[in-house]
């Protein structure tokens, strides 16, 4: 198990401009060490820039990430990722012409130099998300569900105080994500890591977060727990739909 | 340390590498000297392809100009002996330290400002093509006119200046091979090898993951800068004349690399198969049709087999011939990396 500890995020006034378009405007939330915040909202709201302004893929037009009262904003993604936030991507990049232990060891040598620990702790990892089997297959060679375990992996390799994680139920099946969710309340709940995670399944929304903020067009239009955003009338009409919540 | 370096290694592969490396070894004492020449430049394909190699396929930065670390590694070693008297293996320390540097500038400009895959490659020529024109124009470095090594008592080996019958090149160069080979299977199992690779893959991802990108990019050309400019002086003093337009050349960059290419970028033995493929056959081919005086066969034929490969073995011979012999221990494609 990853022995990691948790971190508080803090966003501020985060803005990005892309010529013309304002992707993510004047956004502010705070994460307290140890929770679990879900990200959602529609198409295009402006949920993966955030991300990725956070881990530093993306340098914001203005605003503040803080991690634990120290600024991110500047650094590279690898200097981030040290820092103690680790990410996956909504779209699976994992490497693929190294095995799925290495693809995972790669991270844990983010905190060692020892080829053989990094390698003992990839297992470990994969132990946890059910994926040992597959220790010595080409990425390619997986299916997508494990595709998407493996970015989890590789993410929790690098002992992540804050762990991003991009619409990683996605494309699974109901029981998949039912374990994948109990996977990340236990790590949660035994390692304190804390945890945002962008989502569409509001199965897993609901059954994870403890709280949750809603954007549209870059802007927090509402922010709660789950049941008051689910609630909220604004949510309803922009997004949601009456249906799927009941 | 050994053990580390054999580790995952089927024995059937030690056997047939030990098999080659003992053969090799002899081959001097019953091959004819043409037969020779042909197996030293077999070889010296054969370490430059593993030094390109380290940095497309391990590390995924394309270069079409590492005829400039050979032109730089050699004319350096040249002029420091010709001039000074500076026997070769001091001068190969100061071969290194220029075709590092000049390495080391070119990553410096291509990684710091991302220019990335084709624009980089470009780079690379444009580097290696000034550089020739510079040479061209110093009369120092002999212009174009060429820089010559002096010929003495050709039959006695003087191993201080390197001066010799081509059976001390060819144990040379043999040795550099082996060591280079050595060197790729070490760096490519350590911390390094598994963050180059990571890069190659997605750098992106590799980022997000923890792998500061330039400081890891700019080592991956230091050591082929560096492995390249040793084999420049190899060059300069097994061939003892050395001309710009020649030296720097992009063909030359081009023939530097077919090897691997058709052997199999990104694996440990693709660089050696490919130029023992190459070297031999194109040597034959121009034997053979010597009385028919067709010009360019040689490299017609690489062309050939270039486009072949692209088409039906892309990712090159050795994955596919190691899943064959089961040398890899994993199927075909773990391709004994």
């Amino acid at each position: 198990m990853s022995n990691s500890g948790s971190a508080s995020l803090k966003v501020e006034g985060l803005t990005r401009r892309f010529s013309g378009l304002t992707a993510v405007d004047n956004v502010s939330f705070e994460v307290p060490p140890g929770a679990i915040h879900a990200l959602i909202g529609p198409n295009g709201a402006g949920k993966t820039t955030t991300f990725n302004m956070i881990a530093g893929a993306l340098k914001p037009t203005s605003g503040d990430v803080t991690l634990d009262g120290h600024s991110l904003v500047g650094k590279r993604p690898d200097e981030i990722c040290r820092a103690g936030v680790g990410r996956t991507f909504q779209v699976v990049r994992p490497f693929k012409d190294i095995t799925v232990t290495d693809n995972v060891a790669v991270g844990a040598l983010s905190w060692t130099n020892d080829m053989a620990a990094a390698r003992r702790y990839a297992l470990d990892m994969l132990e946890l998300l059910g994926l040992a089997d597959k220790r010595g297959a080409l990425p390619g060679s997986i299916t997508l569900p494990d595709r998407k375990c493996l970015e989890v992996a590789r993410a929790l390799a690098t002992k992540p105080k804050l762990l991003l994680l991009d619409e990683v139920m996605a494309g699974l099946r109901p029981t998949e994500t039912d374990r994948m969710v109990a996977t990340f309340r236990r790590l949660n709940e035994e390692t304190g890591v804390t945890i945002v995670l962008i989502e569409h399944v509001m199965r897993a929304v609901m059954a994870l977060s403890h709280h949750v903020v809603v954007l549209n067009y870059g802007k927090v239009i509402a922010e709660g727990t789950p049941e008051e955003v689910t609630r909220n009338p604004d949510v309803l009409a922009c997004y949601l739909g009456a249906e799927e919540l009941s | 340390m050994i053990a580390r370096l054999t580790d995952g290694l089927p024995p059937r592969a030690l056997a047939l590498l030990a098999a080659f490396a003992f053969v090799m070894a002899a081959v001097p004492f019953f091959a004819s000297d043409y037969v020779l020449s042909v197996l030293i430049i077999s070889l010296y394909f054969a370490f430059v392809g593993q030094a390109w190699n380290l940095m497309l396929g391990f590390a995924g930065q394309l270069s079409l100009g590492h005829a400039l670390f050979v032109g730089i590694g050699a004319y350096t070693s040249a002029a420091l002996f010709t001039h000074f008297g500076i026997n070769p293996w001091v001068g190969v320390v100061a071969a290194i330290a220029l075709s590092t540097l000049m390495g080391c500038i070119i990553g410096y400009l291509g990684f710091r400002f991302s220019i990335r895959g084709v624009y980089f490659a470009l780079l690379t020529i444009a580097f290696a093509e000034f550089t020739g024109i510079m040479v061209d124009n110093s009369a120092w470095l002999g212009g174009s006119a060429g820089l010559f090594l002096p010929v003495k008592n050709a039959g006695s080996i003087d191993l201080f200046n390197l001066r010799g019958p081509p059976t001390l090149f060819y144990y040379l160069i043999l040795v550099l091979t082996g060591g280079a080979l050595v060197l790729c299977r070490f760096l490519l199992n350590s911390k390094l090898g598994l963050y180059w690779q990571a890069i190659r893959d997605d750098q992106e991802a590799a980022e997000a993951a923890g792998v500061p990108l330039f400081r890891y990019k700019m080592i991956a050309v230091a050591i082929s800068s560096a492995l390249t400019g040793v084999a420049g002086v190899w060059y300069a003093f097994y061939y003892n004349n050395l001309f710009p337009e020649s030296t720097f050349a992009t063909g030359r960059s081009v023939e530097l690399i077919l090897g691997t290419v058709v052997g199999g970028v990104g694996t440990l033995f693709g660089p050696i198969l490919g130029a023992f493929i190459l070297t031999p056959l194109g040597e034959l081919l121009t034997a053979l049709t010597s009385s028919l005086q067709i010009d360019g066969i040689k490299t017609f034929f690489w062309g050939f087999c270039v486009v072949a490969i692209v088409l039906f073995r892309p990712s090159g011979v050795w994955p596919w011939l190691a899943g064959l012999l089961k040398l890899d221990g994993r199927g075909a494609d773990g391709g004994g990396r």
